[in-house]
């Protein structure tokens, strides 16, 4: 430490007078003013209201109720593992290690959209897929697929409204259909997208449905050439038809994957520049260059737990070397909620999940 | 009133100035970015650039700081103030070492990858476990705090001695300002 240049007393030399002490006090006290001002504009605890992670949050819990411990969204789900076959194709669109020839492991989690671990499945329940290419190496590669061919909101203010809009009331069991109608005729984009939607039912369960990425991103291969691509999973199974029971549509996926590994094909599609890649609404027209990128096997199914696909944040920026983001505000977006609502479930103490594989009968 | 106080070396004040900037950066974008949607994807990536910026510069300073001794202090700081100053400067080194150690380590907790400069890998520091994980995240929100605190403490200590006992202590870190005074002294 510093030695005194000259030994001080134990309060020091200085005796200020009033004036300087006014200015002093006054000086520290706007410096003081403006940090606090920044730190509350900041953590948005003054200002206008934003929409914020915490919003969304809490969205979640008012439409959902509280259950720690669960994803905010996507609460009831399993974990399953397996591997990716690469067959070459895709090494002409990116540079990422996953296309090159070979296999890399897997890590994913089947799920139902909302945030009630316990809810019933239902058929028309919209179902995600949420995997984990490479993980946890530092070319890793995450996404959170659905079985819809488009997304429904192009906007984060548009998927929080339809949200709210969306609540079950109490007593009726069924969202308030003027709040619906309001949210549909301010959300022409989301009105389309339900109409594509209907236009793909739902297939008969989680092992022959299609899963998309839905959202745009860029590949850029090892010349530095950038194209925009969608991804989809195409089954190369049937699905057991659904049980009875509240996991009717999880139970037979259990068995199956029990019973043997469940396949799909990695499908990229390839925009074109005139493509719309902010929108995830917007279907790319029916005829754009798709190539088979490989096989994804999944082969073994866990109950949600500590340690599996439970604890993973299938983020969607989470990509690998030769992957980039599109211009799509859901991407960000997304990032975000899925980072505020792992840090909320990894600190919250939790109840057993609803699908417990080892209870489902063979 | 003393005269100009001894200042630190030109390396350690442009160290210190460029400290004070990538900390002010770091923990207002952090602040930001947890609450905010659109914005946080090109925030977050900043924010993870800055800290490991932080933590060489850190890594020099506490090198710069072992070998260089530091001017004295002038008779204002009286003995119990020094102690004082001397728990403000270990703390302030010690928790810019700490903090980007511990979001580089949550991010490793989470899975990883560490991407800093957009594209640059750092390898994991700590094993994928979602707990030990959550108790890293808790942490980097109470050192950054505990920053803000200590930080306002330093700037508001510098003020009143530089304002109040009109001992020029802001001197010693200073450039241009310290030069031309002393050139009219002399």
């Amino acid at each position: 430490m510093t030695e005194p240049s000259e030994p001080p007393g134990r309060w020091g030399t200085a005796r200020p007078g009033r004036r300087d002490v006014l200015c002093g006090i006054a000086a520290v006290g706007a410096f003081l003013a403006a940090d606090l001002a920044a730190l509350l504009t900041a953590n948005t605890w003054i200002g206008p209201a934003r929409l914020t992670q915490q919003v969304f949050l809490d969205g979640f819990g008012r439409v959902f109720g509280r259950h720690p411990g669960f994803r905010k969204n996507h609460a009831k789900g399993v974990a399953v593992a397996g591997w990716f076959d690469s067959n070459g194709n895709g090494r002409g669109l990116s540079k990422a290690a996953v296309f090159a020839p070979g296999r890399t492991p897997v890590l994913g989690r089947f799920s139902l959209a909302g945030g009630n671990p316990h809810i019933a499945d239902t058929p028309t329940a919209v179902r995600g897929l949420g995997l984990a290419f490479g993980f946890p190496g530092g070319q890793q590669w995450r996404m959170a697929m659905l079985n819809i061919p488009v997304f429904l909101d192009n906007s984060p203010q548009g998927f929080y409204d339809r949200l709210i809009a969306s609540a079950v009331v109490a007593g009726t069991g069924k969202p308030d259909p003027t709040a619906m109608a309001q949210f549909l005729a301010a959300h022409p984009e989301t009105a389309r997208a339900m109409k594509i939607v209907k236009q793909h039912p739902p297939t008969l369960g989680f092992a022959d449905s299609v899963y998309s990425g839905l959202n745009a991103f860029y590949f850029v291969n090892e010349f530095g050439a950038r194209v925009p691509v969608r991804w989809s999973l195409t089954p190369l199974q049937q699905a057991l038809p659904p049980s009875s029971g509240a996991n009717a549509l999880f139970d037979p996926l259990v068995r199956q994957l029990r019973a043997g590994p469940l396949r799909w094909r990695l499908m990229l599609t390839v925009g074109t520049p005139s493509d719309p890649t902010g929108d995830a609404t917007l279907p790319w027209p029916a005829d754009r260059r798709t190539l088979d990128a490989g096989l994804l096997t999944l082969d073994s199914v866990e109950t949600d737990a500590r340690g599996n696909a439970r604890d993973i944040n299938f983020d969607p920026l989470v990509l690998p070397p030769g992957i980039e983001p599109s211009d799509d505000p859901l991407l960000s977006a997304r990032s975000a909620v899925y980072a505020a609502s792992y840090r909320r479930r990894t600190g919250e103490t939790t109840s057993p999940p609803a699908v417990q594989v080892d209870k489902v009968a063979l | 009133m003393t005269g100009v106080p001894g200042r630190y070396t030109r390396l350690t004040r442009v160290l210190h100035w460029l400290t004070a900037a990538l900390v002010f950066s770091a923990l207002f974008i952090g602040f930001v970015m947890v609450n905010s949607v659109s914005r946080y994807a090109g925030l977050v990536m900043l924010h993870k650039t800055l800290g490991v910026t932080i933590l060489v510069v850190v890594l020099v300073r506490v090198v710069n700081r072992l070998t260089h001794r530091a001017p004295p202090l002038p008779s204002t700081v009286g003995a119990l103030e020094r102690k004082v100053v001397m728990l403000s400067e270990v703390s302030l080194y010690a928790l810019l070492l700490i903090q980007p150690l511990l979001g580089w380590a949550m991010v490793s907790a989470a899975g990883g990858p560490v991407v800093v400069f957009g594209s640059l890998r750092l390898p994991r520091i700590a094993p994928f476990d979602a707990q030990l994980f959550w108790l890293l995240r808790q942490a980097h929100s109470v050192i950054a705090y505990a920053l803000m605190a200590v930080i306002a403490a330093h700037i508001s200590a510098v003020l009143l001695h530089t304002l109040t006992l009109r001992d020029r202590l802001i001197e010693r870190m200073t450039f241009r300002l310290s030069r031309t005074r002393r050139a009219r002294l002399e």
